[in-house]
């Protein structure tokens, strides 16, 4: 790639366009995705601490039998909770979070495609987030397991507000989800720099566009289910009640329709992450770049295909369970490619043995874990005795904590130095991989052993001599292990803020866009916009590989926040797009849909009412044209 | 309670004969799990399972194993689980090793430490066909295959079912009703379900409430219980002994608390069961049970629970009628002894929080006598 | 330079059929489409398992349904002419499309309206009528929705906003209004028209 620099008239003129706004109006009107993208890792994180708080309190009550430090009904808030937070409100978000931050630098953009869309996607995201866990202030968090089973979740079976705060919440949480997720498929086909075609971009892009995709189509199922189940709970409706014409495996197809794409929505990016990460420390480009990216694509379409599988106890037709057996098993084969690639890519490499490359290796090995021990739930009659014990808890958290939460740590020792401009500790981090891996496999396998002796998941006790006390010591220890960890990175972020050295543009020497930038980028991302010529644009002296096509020389552009639009495919220069300024809209849309969810949740309707309208006059604010499109000659002084 | 490893439904047990005699059954664990990885076999995998063995045979000892089967079905899909088990434990081994391998292996040095050249070196998309594509995709033809035999095999009883059993969840206990028995048509207990060895028998499972699930790992897999639905499944118990069930679905506040037992027994003994389960409750012999009948009544006990052969006959919790021949009380919360019993009767929401069973206030001489007489309830 | 050249070939904001906010809508419309699909799968999902006659409540009458199809199928036609007019520069006929749009869908939404008030059920009676109520409702939501569209879109019209070539806006809420039109055909398929096949 043509790396320009530009003059520093220009860069200053650029800063002065990009700059969000100083004070208090900034941090409510900030549309820049780097400020969007940390603030989501930074939201998300915190869910992930407090869903690790409710963690660690559940396995001191499960360290030892027949303790009853917690209540019933904590506990099983506890659990609800615990799955809610780190599924919902942080395996996706701090996905959402790097991918903001890191897609414009990577496709050599701007910023994304809508930037107040952007924005809002956040707020909304911090807005559902206080909104779920405002029932824990007044004690009625939701009680009835992430997949609230009905009809133990209508209201003749759980009169409180735990599981409206569900509901509401779920919904509320997948606006913030959907329209997240058009934001990144736009932002993929029409945003790209000039010369990166499609089998050209970063892996990431491929993750994340399939979860977007993915979300697109699966998110509507879990707002059509909880609006359901709200409409059942608050107005006397029947959709889950079998008395009266309803079924209560309904609400299990239409869960479970959303509920397992949304298993690939938050590894699909993560693995994203690992495939750009590895080729760096492996010094070799990404072995099979095609199969990778087809793989991911692939899994996306066959994760709308296996939803039953969740259902293989409830008494389905043998035909239809085989089938689901099956689709299954087919699964793994996608996952089985990326690994493959994975282990080439470091086999015929050189790699070194940075930080984020232990974590890669960990998580390599925990994804193998994960898939197995799903497959193994894939033949239906082994499934009927796995199937809600403790074993399902040990999959689903080798699932997140081995394909969701190794890659995400492996990015912050990987790109921190890029959003921050120091580095983190090599010492620490390889300490945190250790307590990390060793924690988790100590906390999170012997979870398999207590499944096979016939623990079932969600009990608040056992009693002793059910032949389950070792396993769950063991587990017990092992998540204080993995806890002391997460507290040593903390502790290492905090410390390279001030004393970490400097990261300088490109630390680790990779070969993608978002490492010709200085760390932390400028506000406006480039100067000039990159024209890309290979998949490995920082590489590409060193590949010997004559460089395809040649890039146009590109202009600064600098008339006002723009960036190109690019065809879908080709990614040919089509239009410069203007980007909108600092805008308040977003934060207050997300305000009057907090309004609107507080009055559904109270039954206040003047309040929902308010809140609608809110909603209502703000879009049309928003949409108002600011640059009244009559001045079309001053809009597009350049066309012929 | 103490807390040495014993088996917990058989516990501080006593006074009831028909149980009395039967010993819990040791699980075939550690033997199963000698055969199948064996070393020179599985290489990797059988030295990840030795380092479990200790913690496994540790661990389980008295558990509710799905590897400690006593019956037909719950055999079959052992055998099933162990095949998924290995081949997961040799693939693991495998990638483990290729990893580690593939990072610390030795390469060819290059001629100056400045040459940073990067290269698309080596036959990657080999590694990808064929570890990634078809060797998986054999394997889970063959896993799929076997998954297929087996699941015909456990579809159905190998003969007629020789008795059909109603289980009702409840939010959190489980009746049970013999169908077909007896001048009412039916035997109603709790909590304790007897079966004859070597003979299938049918559960059809319906719900009161919410959705719970039929578990008892050592005889056969889980079936979901679900409101609107009567699910059937059928089980055979191989061996005699007395096998832990629990609710499987999370149905609620004391989801914990919601297990049951199952007594297998030899035809004969399950007969002679059968027979005394068919009885109306045992006449209040003397005076002082007479009392304890009158306690029974006069406390409003008849509102939730049926004895037969009095007017008590409420439908709401469990059956007393021979509450005495039963090992556990509270869906197994507790052994059934007078004094958990007189503890259960008096403050049930402290051992079961939430449960329906309210707490009763009753004089130190009424509880006496109405535990006097629910101990001559067999 | 070859720089200034890339520069004066490249329109700025082209605003038309590939470009990002198209995209945007087109998405949208494709999970608001999801939406649907999960209810009406819920709809025949509860029918299939039903026990005894469905709908419950005998086959939903077709005198005020089939009319207000109709009616809704031609506000796509005047959305469509409306359109077109200002693709050829021609306010007029944008404003007067718009503007007869607007007039259907309220006619659309009261008639449904006079339906709902006809009804001997419920949403609370029985699962059917929750059913037919939430689906009929969330539909009734999304035409009030394209109305407010409308509304905007008909004042900025009146305000000139939008020329032969830059009218992105316009396209875009009538290819909502287009999607609201055939969401009414498959879910009138689905609850009026599917009951009368058995």
């Amino acid at each position: 790639m043509a790396i320009t620099t530009a003059p520093t008239a220009s860069t200053d003129r650029l800063t002065t366009i990009w700059e969000t706004s100083p004070g208090l109006y900034g941090i409510l009107a900030s549309v820049d995705h780097k400020t969007i993208g940390k603030r989501y890792l930074v939201t998300a994180f915190v869910f992930f601490l407090l869903g690790g708080l409710e963690a660690a309190v559940m396995r001191w009550q499960l360290t030892r039998p027949d303790t009853h430090l917690l209540a019933p009904e904590v506990y099983n808030q506890l659990f609800t909770m615990h799955g809610v937070t780190m599924i919902f409100l942080f395996a996706s978000p701090i996905l959402s979070g790097f991918s903001n931050y890191l897609w414009p630098l990577m496709i050599g953009a701007r910023d994304m495609a809508f930037p107040r869309v952007n924005a809002l996607s956040y707020w909304t995201f911090l807005m559902s987030g206080i909104f779920l866990y405002s029932s824990v202030v007044i004690g009625q968090a939701p009680d009835g397991g992430w997949f609230a089973y009905v009809p133990m979740t209508e209201q003749a079976y759980s009169p409180g507000l735990n599981m409206d705060f569900y509901a509401l919440g779920m919904i509320f949480l997948a606006i913030s989800t959907t329209i997240g997720a058009i934001n990144f498929v736009v932002t993929f086909f029409k945003l790209r720099a000039p010369g990166m075609s499609v089998n050209r971009v970063p892996i990431i892009l491929w993750g994340t566009l399939s979860a977007s995709i993915m979300i697109v189509f699966a998110a509507p199922a879990l707002t059509a289910s909880c609006i359901l189940l709200y409409f059942d709970r608050r107005f006397g409706m029947h959709f889950f009640d079998a008395a009266n014409g309803g079924h209560p495996l309904l609400w299990q197809h239409l869960f479970w329709m959303f509920g397992h794409p949304w298993v690939y929505i938050v590894v699909l990016p993560a693995i994203g992450l690992a495939s750009d990460m590895i080729p760096t420390f492996a010094r070799r480009p990404l072995a099979g770049y095609t199969f990778v990216a087809l793989s991911t694509i692939t899994t996306a379409i066959l994760g709308f295909g296996v939803w039953v599988h969740h259902m293989f106890a409830t008494g389905l037709p043998q035909l239809a369970t085989t089938f689901f057996s099956a689709a299954s098993m087919m699964i793994t084969i996608p996952s089985g490619v990326a690994i493959l690639a994975w282990i080439a890519t470091l086999w015929y490499g050189r790699p070194v043995l940075k930080t984020p490359l232990l974590f890669m290796a960990g998580f390599i090995v925990l994804f193998v874990i994960g898939g197995l021990n799903g497959v193994m739930t894939a033949p239906v009659p082994f499934d009927w005795q796995l199937t809600d014990s403790y074993f399902i808890v040990a999959h689903i958290h080798y699932v997140l904590v081995g394909i969701n939460v190794f890659p995400v740590f492996g990015a912050f020792y990987y790109w921190l130095p890029k959003m921050t401009g120091h580095m983190l500790s090599e010492r620490l981090g390889r300490w945190v991989f250790a307590l990390m891996f060793v924690g988790g496999n100590l906390a999170f396998f012997p979870m398999h052993i207590a499944g096979m002796l016939g623990m079932p998941r969600r009990i608040y006790t056992y009693q002793a001599g059910l032949g389950w006390d070792t396993v769950n010591l063991i587990t017990t220890v092992g998540a204080y292990v993995f806890a002391v960890g997460v507290g040593l990175f903390l502790v290492d972020f905090f410390r390279s803020l001030r004393h970490g050295p400097l990261a300088g543009n490109n630390p680790w020497d990779g070969s993608t866009l978002e490492w010709s930038v200085s760390s932390p980028p400028p506000s406006y991302n480039f100067a000039v916009l990159p024209t890309v010529r290979s998949r490995y644009p920082l590489w590409e002296d060193r590949l010997g590989e004559a460089p395809r096509g040649g890039g146009a020389a590109v202009p600064v552009l600098d008339d006002g926040r723009e960036t190109f639009g690019t065809s879908a495919l080709d990614s040919d220069p089509e239009e410069v797009l203007r980007m909108p300024d600092d805008s308040l809209w977003p934060v207050l849309v997300s305000l009057a849909l907090l309004i609107l969810f507080y009055g559904l949740l109270l039954s206040l309707w003047w309040m929902a009412i308010v809140g609608v309208t809110g909603v209502m006059v703000l879009m049309v604010g928003w949409f108002w044209p600011s640059r009244i499109p009559t001045r079309e000659t001053a809009l597009s002084p350049r066309e012929p | 309670m103490s807390t040495d490893v014993r088996n917990p439904y058989y516990d501080g047990y006593v006074g009831v004969a028909q149980i009395r005699s039967f010993q819990i059954r040791p699980t075939k664990y550690v033997s199963a799990i000698y055969i199948p990885i064996a070393p020179q076999h599985v290489g990797r995998a059988a030295s990840v399972g030795a380092l479990l063995l200790p913690l496994i045979a540790a661990a389980c000892a008295g558990a509710p194993a799905i590897f400690g089967t006593h019956g037909l079905a719950a055999d079959r899909i052992a055998l099933l689980g162990w095949v998924c088990t290995i081949i997961s434990c040799v693939v693991l081994g495998i990638i483990t090793i290729l990893v580690v391998v593939a990072l610390v292996r030795r390469r060819p040095a290059r001629a100056s430490s400045a040459d940073d050249r990067i290269e698309h070196s080596g036959h990657a998309i080999r590694w990808i066909v064929i570890g990634g594509i078809i060797v998986p995709g054999v394997t889970l033809v063959v896993t799929f295959l076997v998954t297929l035999v087996i699941q015909a095999e456990v579809a159905n009883p190998p003969q007629r079912p020789v008795a059909t059993i109603e289980v009702t969840g409840h939010r959190w206990w489980w009746e049970v009703k013999y169908l077909g028995v007896g001048p009412s048509g039916s035997v109603v207990t709790a909590n304790e379900i007897h079966v004859p060895v070597g003979q299938p028998v049918r559960f059809e499972l319906v719900s009161a409430d919410v959705i719970h699930s039929f578990w008892v790992p050592q005889l056969a897999g889980k079936t979901d219980v679900i409101p609107g639905l009567r699910n059937t499944m059928w089980m055979q118990a191989d061996q005699p002994g007395v096998y832990w069930g629990e609710c499987a679905e999370y149905c609620g506040l004391q989801h914990t608390h919601m297990n049951f037992v199952v007594v297998a027994e030899s035809p004969a003994a399950f007969q002679s069961w059968m027979a005394q389960q068919r009885q109306p409750a045992a006449r209040p012999i003397d005076a002082a049970d007479a009392d304890g009948l009158d306690v029974f009544r006069r406390s409003g006990c008849g509102t939730c629970h049926a004895i037969q052969g009095t007017q008590a006959q409420g439908r709401i919790g469990p059956d007393l009628t021979h509450v005495a021949s039963r090992s556990r009380i509270g869906a197994g919360t507790l052994p059934n002894t007078p004094g958990n019993l007189a503890g259960w009767i008096a403050n049930a929401q402290a051992l079961k929080p939430g449960s329906g069973m309210p707490t009763m206030t009753l004089s130190a001489r009424d509880l006496r006598t109405l535990l006097a007489y629910l101990e001559t309830l067999k | 330079m070859a720089a200034t050249a890339l520069l004066d070939r490249l329109p700025v904001d082209r605003a038309d059929a590939r470009s990002p906010g198209r995209w945007g809508m087109v998405l949208l419309i494709t999970t608001e489409a999801s939406f649907f699909a999960y209810l009406l799968f819920s709809y025949f999902y509860l029918a299939s398992m039903a026990r005894g006659a469905w709908p419950p409540t005998g086959v939903p009458a077709l005198q005020l349904a089939l009319p207000n199809t109709v009616i809704l199928i031609v506000s796509s036609g005047t959305m469509w002419w409306g359109e077109v007019g200002i693709r050829n520069g021609n306010q007029g006929r944008l404003r007067l499309g718009l503007l007869v749009t607007l007039v259907l869908g309220l006619t659309f939404l009261t008639i449904q309206g006079v339906e709902y008030s006809r009804k001997t059920f419920t949403p609370a009676s029985s699962a059917y009528g929750s059913l037919f109520f939430t689906i009929t409702g969330f539909h009734g939501a999304h035409v009030f929705a394209g109305l407010l569209m409308n509304v905007v879109i008909q004042v900025r019209a009146w305000l000139g906003h939008f020329t032969a070539r830059r009218h992105l806006a316009v396209s875009n809420i009538a290819l909502y209004w287009h999607f609201v039109d055939v969401v009414w055909i498959v879910v009138f398929a689905s609850l009026y028209l599917t009951p009368r096949l058995g």
